[in-house]
């Protein structure tokens, strides 16, 4: 599903990083560990076709994602790729349901509304669709963030240290949830962060340093 | 979805939204209003205007005369002797010259003496009853019929002056004999009555008799022999004392504006204005009046220009983060960009509506408050210059939409989101 080769990027007027050749195949989960500053977000970033490597590959399903345009990264991000950060952001002004109903309107991909609510009920947050983001607490703003990630049935799901700001038993729920959706859908999840917490239930690892 | 993100967005600060439509409204409302009154007034007095060359009358002020005697929106400079007006309307170079004398009113309408030539002036015919031809009978014109609810067969007692409610001459009775039709000019706020009516209502008891009996003599020239009106009163003009307000004069050829009213002004007590002449100067002072209000509404508009950027500037360094999410979700830059602009674009429809509406109401006001006063309706007509002024509004919002929406074009998509 996601496979690197020898990626480069540096940002202006700083040095290089260099980052280790990657493989995670569909169902798998790949955790990518490393301390503050050494380029895990730049990373995921890469891989989410965010920013643009100076050199090497980045392939997803059979595309390599460093010789598209960026309007191209656009739409192939919507359709392909599920992100969750760390702070789950949406927009204020819209419902819950509104907000979830993003990922379909700009990756021209329509869902029935039941699977918006089937998927938030497993996540246990069903009861939240009516509210604004603002009304949710910071694990109920998680979970959606996660609906909202895989709503799309993307073939890789990017979590930019997803359980960082939680609870352990939010931590840990989170995690599940996560692995849960991505091995129902059988995506490809890449999850960077330095939360030790994760570094036990996930064998195979990758540390930047 | 576009639409309601943007929708909701604006909504989502209300107070921020509503003052710039607020603000907005107000300048396009000023400025439409203005707008509409100036291009109204000018086209009213142009109408109003129709043939009339010259306005002879009493000394005083020219632009008094000339409101008076056509417009009918201020007193009268006094009156002249008919007899020697006579005189000079019986020129070669006169082609029209029709006599005016009032004074009274009904109900802030004025009562106006004249002839029918008067009334052929503004092409209005009988619609409902008949052109009067004796003294006492007044048709009424389209508006006076329909707002004081008189009609023909009915009478009514004049009122000496122009307020409301003044000394009533008690009388005499006018008899209403017909409704004008309506011709969108001065004509449809007077109450129209032969020349002689004027003169029985203010003579002295003791005349009393002898006037009666010359309207009736009036009447009967009008009916019988079929003379030319412009005869008509030399005629019936036997008593040297008889006096009128003011004679709207039309001239064969220019050249009679070249001699007639130099003639008047230095040889005579009485004054000739030119009512083109006297407008012009007026809607030159009027002018700067306007001017001033145009510039003080642009500046609003350049205010709420700034607010609704201020607004939308402010609320995109909120909304880096969500802009940003937007990207990473796949919206494309394009979309960012256009997202902001429609909420600039929105706005200013929502303050260029508000403010049409909001001149419309201002109109209709004028209408109900000085409508009578000023003797003409506003109407609520769009008209060409507001389509520039949606434009120019649009254009506000565009601009002030313009900055925040190139900021988010050129947004650093991975600085945002790890910001």
């Amino acid at each position: 599903m996601l496979t690197t080769e020898n990626v480069q990027f540096h940002y202006k007027g700083a040095k290089g990083f260099q980052f280790p050749d990657l493989h995670c195949a569909a169902g798998e989960i790949l955790l990518v560990t490393g301390q503050s500053g050494c380029g895990k977000t730049t990373l995921l970033h890469l891989l989410a076709g965010i920013l643009t490597a100076d050199k090497g590959a980045i392939r997803i399903h059979d595309t390599d994602i460093t010789g598209l345009s960026s309007a191209e990264k656009d739409q192939f991000r919507a359709k392909n790729i599920g992100l969750v950060y760390q702070k789950a952001h949406f927009l204020a002004a819209l419902s819950v349901m509104d907000n979830l109903k993003l990922p379909g309107w700009l990756g021209h991909h329509s869902y029935p509304a039941k699977t918006i609510t089937d998927l938030s009920d497993r996540l246990g947050v069903a009861h939240t669709l009516k509210k604004y983001p603002a009304q949710l607490s910071i694990g109920e703003q998680q979970r959606i963030s996660i609906v909202r990630a895989v709503i799309n049935q993307p073939g890789l799901l990017l979590a930019d240290e997803p359980t960082s700001a939680l609870d352990d038993q939010n931590c840990f729920e989170v995690y599940q949830l996560l692995r849960e959706m991505a091995a129902q859908q059988g995506a490809a999840l890449v999850i960077v962060t330095h939360d030790g917490r994760l570094k036990d239930k996930i064998e195979n690892r990758v540390h930047l340093s | 979805m576009f639409l309601k993100i943007v929708w909701r967005n604006l909504w989502f600060k209300p107070l921020n939204t509503t003052l710039s439509v607020v603000l907005l409204a107000f300048s396009t409302g000023i400025i439409s209003l203005l707008l509409l009154v100036q291009k109204q007034l000018e086209t009213k007095f142009e109408t109003d205007l129709k043939d009339i060359d010259l306005v002879v009358g009493a000394k005083g002020s020219p632009l008094q005369l000339v409101l008076s005697a056509v417009y009918h929106v201020d007193a009268p400079t006094g009156n002249i002797n008919l007899l020697e007006a006579q005189k000079l309307m019986k020129g070669p170079l006169v082609k029209q010259a029709i006599p005016l004398s009032y004074g009274d009113s009904y109900q802030g309408y004025r009562i106006l003496g004249t002839d029918t030539n008067y009334i052929h002036k503004y092409n209005a015919v009988a619609q409902n009853g008949r052109l009067f031809q004796r003294s006492l009978e007044v048709v009424l014109g389209a508006n006076v019929a329909q707002k004081t609810g008189l009609a023909p067969g009915k009478t009514f007692k004049g009122t000496h002056g122009e307020a409301a409610e003044g000394e009533t001459h008690d009388e005499h009775e006018y008899e209403v004999v017909g409704v004008l039709s309506s011709t969108n000019t001065i004509l449809d706020n007077l109450i129209v009555t032969p020349l002689a009516s004027v003169w029985e209502m203010h003579e002295h008891p003791e005349e009393h008799e002898e006037g009666t009996a010359e309207a009736h003599d009036h009447g009967h020239h009008h009916e019988g022999d079929g003379h030319d009106h412009e005869h008509e009163h030399e005629e019936e003009a036997i008593d040297s004392t008889r006096e009128i307000t003011a004679y709207l004069v039309k001239f064969r050829s220019p050249m009679g504006i070249m001699s007639l009213p130099r003639m008047i002004n230095s040889g005579t007590t009485m004054q000739a204005a030119v009512p083109a002449l006297e407008m012009n100067r007026l809607f030159h002072l009027m002018g700067l009046g306007i001017t001033t209000l145009r510039l003080l509404a642009f500046s609003i508009m350049l205010i709420s220009g700034f607010s609704v950027f201020i607004a939308l500037y402010n609320r995109l360094k909120e909304r880096k983060y969500e802009l940003a999410l937007l990207r990473s979700l796949g919206s494309s830059r394009f979309r960012l960009a256009a997202l902001l602009l429609t909420e600039g674009i929105v706005l200013a429809i929502l303050g260029l509506g508000l403010g049409l509406l909001l001149s419309r109401f201002g109109i209709w006001m004028i209408n109900e408050q000085a409508g009578s006063d000023l003797r003409l309706t506003l109407t609520n007509h769009l008209i060409s210059e507001e389509l520039v002024l949606g434009a120019i509004v649009l254009g506000v919002g565009v601009l002030a939409a313009l900055v925040p929406a190139i900021k988010a074009w050129r947004m650093n998509l991975s600085e945002a989101l790890a910001s």
